[in-house]
């Protein structure tokens, strides 16, 4: 409270609440009624976009809804990791489309994650050669549209490889021609299955390794080759236990007959020229990431390491790695939904994946632009937002503890 | 290794006509300078002057390239065996700390002790809440670097280098990117340190801490050793000229 | 321990050969041990194996001159393929006695960016808001014609670099406004406008170009009244230009979070309105320390404008492979690739180079 002696007013008067100022000064109701007519206004354009719509759709008579969903597709589609044939309908399109796209996807964040953090390293080697070449590589790679690129393998480099009949082979098995990479396909027999759980035992073993040799360490400080113990037991139990199960794997090895190949599996060359596109193109940028990641970490976090008498690869991985990753998995992260999205662009080359063949194909046989625009669109947004609800996660659990 | 350390058992660096460059840029002139166990020795001069650069030769984070290094009766050489053995004996910090950002500090103090020495994790840990109640902040320990001033960071960071029982100590201007209040509970730690009778190498020019504890004072310049003596000596009668103009520039302030 | 006083000054000493000069370089960097030896030699074998082929290929055995395919006949690149198309390349099937106009647009381009990117010339406010506002009045007259005498040229005419270079500049001219009122947006204290904000940037953004495209290009129609018509080329702009304001957006708001709070205090202290404060102390900051995040979207910009040949639009790549499907030139692809590859890498690694100087320079006045 004010003193009274200094106020200008008597102190009954004195008020904890401040006069209210006039409806159109008074900030709050401003943004309020400036909202409301924002809303307004929005509901007007969406109201005038939806009855146009509805008149447009009405003058071509296309009836609105899923309905369409349900008919039979009738084309084919020339990849699909699901039964499909054209008898499928069109809600199978869909699926067959979305599973296309998550394959490349899948794929090709893994090859771009090899390749770019190698180059990432690369860029940081002590030889003067391999940092340059890494360097041109970065340059060219990202400077050059993603989709003058797939074009590049697809209609410039594969037509280059010789027909069927004159494959480049590989000892008998696999076999890189103009219709795309035919190699054997694996026939599994019943008893296989004990290789597959060996393999899931091998794991947990593993996992138990590396628990053990931790407390281990802790305990008595012995230190114990975890890594190479641990990759020693994920081979080579599954392989004792496929040896001692008599081999049951068999292949089915590809064969010549006329103009084309029978058996085996045959990657189809619109997978292979999308895949090595984006691969290369999404690398460039993941050793950007990897390299400003790791130089991120401050020459002095190394010597202070160094001082303690960590060695260089110690140093690497308790010291450097674990800051460097706070940096990189962000971006990293950003990366790959780019190239989630970046596997769009398989439709200049045919690809079929969920654009070619449902907003593509399946659109134009059905006419239903606004529901499947809206199905594809809904897709890309729920793998955004899973993606940006794992990064908003991903940085919350790891923010640095500051003051 | 043994047997080298019993030959010399007074000297514990030592180094002959050490040169280094830069670049085009000598840093490092024929500097000769021999350090007994358990002297403490303060070096100061005007910043780009190599004393910098010569502490950090002691423990190989530079490179020397002439002339020799022998640290413990080690050489200081490219053989990786001799360079892990010295750095494990010789502790270092930092003007600005490098303390480790992703670790607790009982974490950060724990790592070399277990990884480098192969030290159990609880006999780990008791040492270094030892260490820490020395340089006392032992509540702090399960804190992060982030959370704590630079004057705790620091101590921090001395605790951190004594885990590994380091039988000699080089300091890196510790206290120059501290605020001034922060000064004070450093240099106690580095005071209590002196007097328990470690080897030390100080890069600083705190004259206080100088005149309490050094047992001589080297001033630099221009990558040589122009004067050593006795920190009164030196502080009351310097000799060189340069030594006097550099001496009236930080007592002028 | 004993005083020393040195009387004696040692000279600088220029560092012996070992450890500098070229001998010592390559030593340190190229043969620093056995292993680094071999690596070194092995890729300098193999960067001899594959770039002299290619050399010669590219250079000394190509055909650089010349009418036809048949003057084609040195085995090496045939780079009359680029000669004979390059006014397709260029401006598409643009009419030849108009071609001018183009290159005046391009001329005055390249001052305008010019005066802006080089820091001596003076009268920068005024240089922008010509490039921001007049320029793309004068452009659109020159190019689309129509007035002043010029013949009218269709857009459907347009093509190669022209129609890239349209689509990109007028894809961030257009998204800046509406980016920024995003990003404003996005900031504001009024849930319901921010919310708004929020799911506009968010869906653009989630969402690949492509299927905007088709949007516009399928939608787009459906969205309008009867009878109301709009090109090709107006509704892959429109479908660009929103998906662009929500990258731009993003963009600013990093600019706008990058502003000490004190300046937003200082605006408000000094009785400026929001938009006054905004307007003259805030955004002129941020946009300042968003330039180098402009021109990178731009550059994301540029390469994805190629996408428009998926809806039939011929931008530079899509004339560059018309050329080379057709019968008389067919089998030039790699040629073809490789000459848009180089056009487009020039543009977007100058680019980039420009935006890295801008970020450096705006550091060290930071």
């Amino acid at each position: 409270m004010a003193d009274p002696n200094l106020s200008a007013t008597p102190p009954q008067t004195l008020s904890t609440v401040p006069s209210k100022p006039s409806f159109w000064n008074d900030p709050q109701k401003r943004a309020l009624v400036f909202q409301i007519l924002l809303v307004i206004g929005i509901g007007l354009l969406l109201w005038f976009i939806f009855s146009n719509t509805l008149h447009n759709l009405d003058k071509r008579g296309i009836k609105t809804g899923f309905d369409f969903l349900d008919r039979p597709a009738g084309f084919g589609i020339t990849q699909t990791l699901i039964p499909y044939t054209e008898a499928s309908t069109f809600g199978r399109t869909f699926l067959v489309g979305l599973l296309n796209t998550l394959l490349v996807a899948g794929l090709g964040i893994i090859f771009a994650t090899m390749l770019g953090f190698s180059v990432g390293v690369a860029r940081l080697s002590k030889n003067w050669l391999i940092s340059r070449i890494a360097l041109v590589f970065i340059e060219t790679i990202r400077n050059i549209p993603p989709l003058l690129q797939i074009l590049f393998w697809y209609r410039a480099i594969l037509p280059l490889l010789p027909g069927p009949k004159d494959s480049i082979s590989l000892a008998e098995l696999f076999y890189l021609h103009k219709r795309g990479l035919t190699l054997p396909s694996p026939l599994f027999e019943p008893a296989f299955i004990w290789t597959f759980w060996a393999f899931i035992a091998a794991l947990v073993l593993a996992f138990i390794i590396g628990r053990w040799a931790k407390a281990r360490r802790e305990k008595t400080g012995e230190q114990f080759p975890v890594l190479w113990t641990a990759v020693g037991v994920i081979i080579g139990v599954p392989l004792i236990t496929f040896f001692l199960t008599g081999s049951p794997l068999n292949w089915d090895v590809p064969a010549l007959s006329g103009f084309n190949f029978r058996g085996g599996l045959t990657v189809i060359p619109e997978l292979t020229a999308l895949l090595l596109a984006l691969s290369i193109y999404t690398a460039a940028f993941i050793a950007e990431i990897v390299r400003s990641g790791i130089q991120s970490v401050s020459k002095g976090q190394s010597e202070a390491a160094a001082s303690l008498g960590l060695r260089p690869n110690r140093t690497l991985q308790l010291v450097v790695i674990p800051q460097a990753m706070r940096v990189i998995i962000p971006q990293l992260t950003s990366q790959y939904l780019n190239l989630t999205k970046n596997t769009s662009l398989g439709v200049a080359i045919g690809y079929p994946d969920l654009v070619n063949v449902f907003a593509g194909t399946t659109l134009n046989q059905t006419g239903q632009a606004v529901e499947i625009i809206f199905m594809t669109m809904l897709v890309y947004l729920a793998i955004s937002l899973t993606i940006s609800m794992f990064m908003n996660w991903y940085n919350k659990r790891m923010a640095l503890v500051e003051r | 290794m043994e047997t080298a350390t019993q030959t010399k058992p007074e000297i514990a660096v030592s180094l002959r006509d050490v040169n280094k460059w830069y670049g085009e840029f000598h840093v490092l002139k024929n500097v000769n300078l021999d350090v007994e166990r358990g002297q403490r020795i303060v070096i100061c001069g005007p910043s780009g002057s190599g004393k910098s650069t010569m502490i950090r030769c002691i423990n190989r984070l530079e490179e020397h390239q002439a002339g020799q290094i022998i640290v413990d009766g080690i050489e200081l050489n490219n053989d990786l065996k001799n360079i892990d053995q010295i750095r494990r004996e010789v502790g270092m910090v930092f003007q600005h700390f490098n303390l480790f950002p992703h670790l607790t500090v009982l974490e950060n103090c724990c790592l070399a002790p277990m990884w480098v020495r192969k030290i159990p994790r609880k006999e780990a840990e008791a040492t270094a809440m030892e260490y820490l109640e020395r340089v006392k902040i032992p509540h702090q320990a399960k804190k992060f670097p982030g959370q704590l001033s630079g004057g705790q960071q620091q101590r921090v960071a001395i605790a951190r280098s004594l885990c590994m029982k380091p039988r000699i100590m080089l300091f890196d201007e510790p206290t120059s990117a501290l605020d001034p209040e922060m000064i004070k509970e450093v240099l106690d730690t580095m005071i209590e340190l002196a007097e328990s009778g470690m080897t030390m190498l100080c890069v600083t020019h705190e004259m206080g801490f100088a005149k309490t504890v050094a047992d001589s004072v080297i001033f630099m310049d221009a990558g040589q050793i122009i004067e050593m003596n006795t920190p009164d000596e030196f502080f009351n009668h310097p000799q060189h000229e340069r030594s006097k103009l550099f001496l009236s520039q930080i007592l002028g302030h | 321990m004993q005083a020393f006083i040195t009387r004696e000054t040692l000279p600088s000493l220029p560092p012996p050969n070992t450890i500098k000069g070229p001998m010592a370089w390559m030593r340190q960097n190229l043969f620093s041990s056995v292993g680094n030896t071999i690596v070194t030699v092995v890729i300098v074998l193999a960067i001899l194996s594959a770039l002299i082929p290619f050399i010669n290929w590219a250079f000394i055995k190509a055909d650089w001159i010349g009418t036809s395919r048949e003057d084609c006949t040195s085995g090496g690149a045939c780079w009359v393929f680029v000669y004979v198309h390059l006014k397709l390349f260029m401006v598409g099937l643009y009419p030849e006695s108009e071609v001018w106009r183009t290159l005046l647009v391009g001329a005055i381009l390249v001052v305008t960016l010019a005066g802006l990117m080089i820091k001596a010339v003076p009268f920068k406010k005024y240089i922008q808001i010509f490039a921001i506002i007049v320029f793309p009045v004068i452009a659109f007259i020159l190019l689309s014609g129509d007035s002043f005498g010029l013949p009218h040229v269709e857009t459907n005419f347009w093509g190669g670099l022209l129609l890239t270079l349209v689509i990109a500049i007028v894809g961030i001219v257009a998204a800046f406004p509406l980016g920024i009122l995003l990003a404003l947006g996005r900031r504001s204290s009024m849930p319901i406008v921010k919310a708004i904000c929020v799911v506009f940037i968010e869906v653009w953004r989630g969402v690949p170009l492509i299927t905007v495209l088709f949007m516009s290009s399928v939608m787009l129609p459906l969205f309008l009244p009867e009878g109301m018509e709009i090109n090709k080329l107006l509704r892959a702009l429109v479908g660009i230009t929103l998906f662009q304001s929500a990258y731009l957006a993003e963009v600013v708001r990093s600019g706008l979070q990058a502003i000490p709070k004190g300046q937003y205090e200082a605006a408000n202290a000094l009785g400026l309105t929001y938009w006054q404060g905004m307007y003259k102390v805030i955004l002129p900051q941020a946009l300042k320390i968003v330039i180098p995040g402009i021109v990178n979207s731009f550059i994301s910009l540029f390469k994805d404008t190629s996408l428009v040949l998926i809806i039939g639009l011929f931008d530079l790549l899509a004339t560059i492979q018309g050329a080379f499907a057709s019968p008389k030139w067919l089998g030039y692809a790699i040629e073809g690739y490789l000459f848009a590859a180089l056009v487009y890498w020039i543009f977007c690694f100058s680019m980039s180079r420009y935006s890295q100087h801008v970020e450096r320079s705006l550091k060290t006045t930071h």
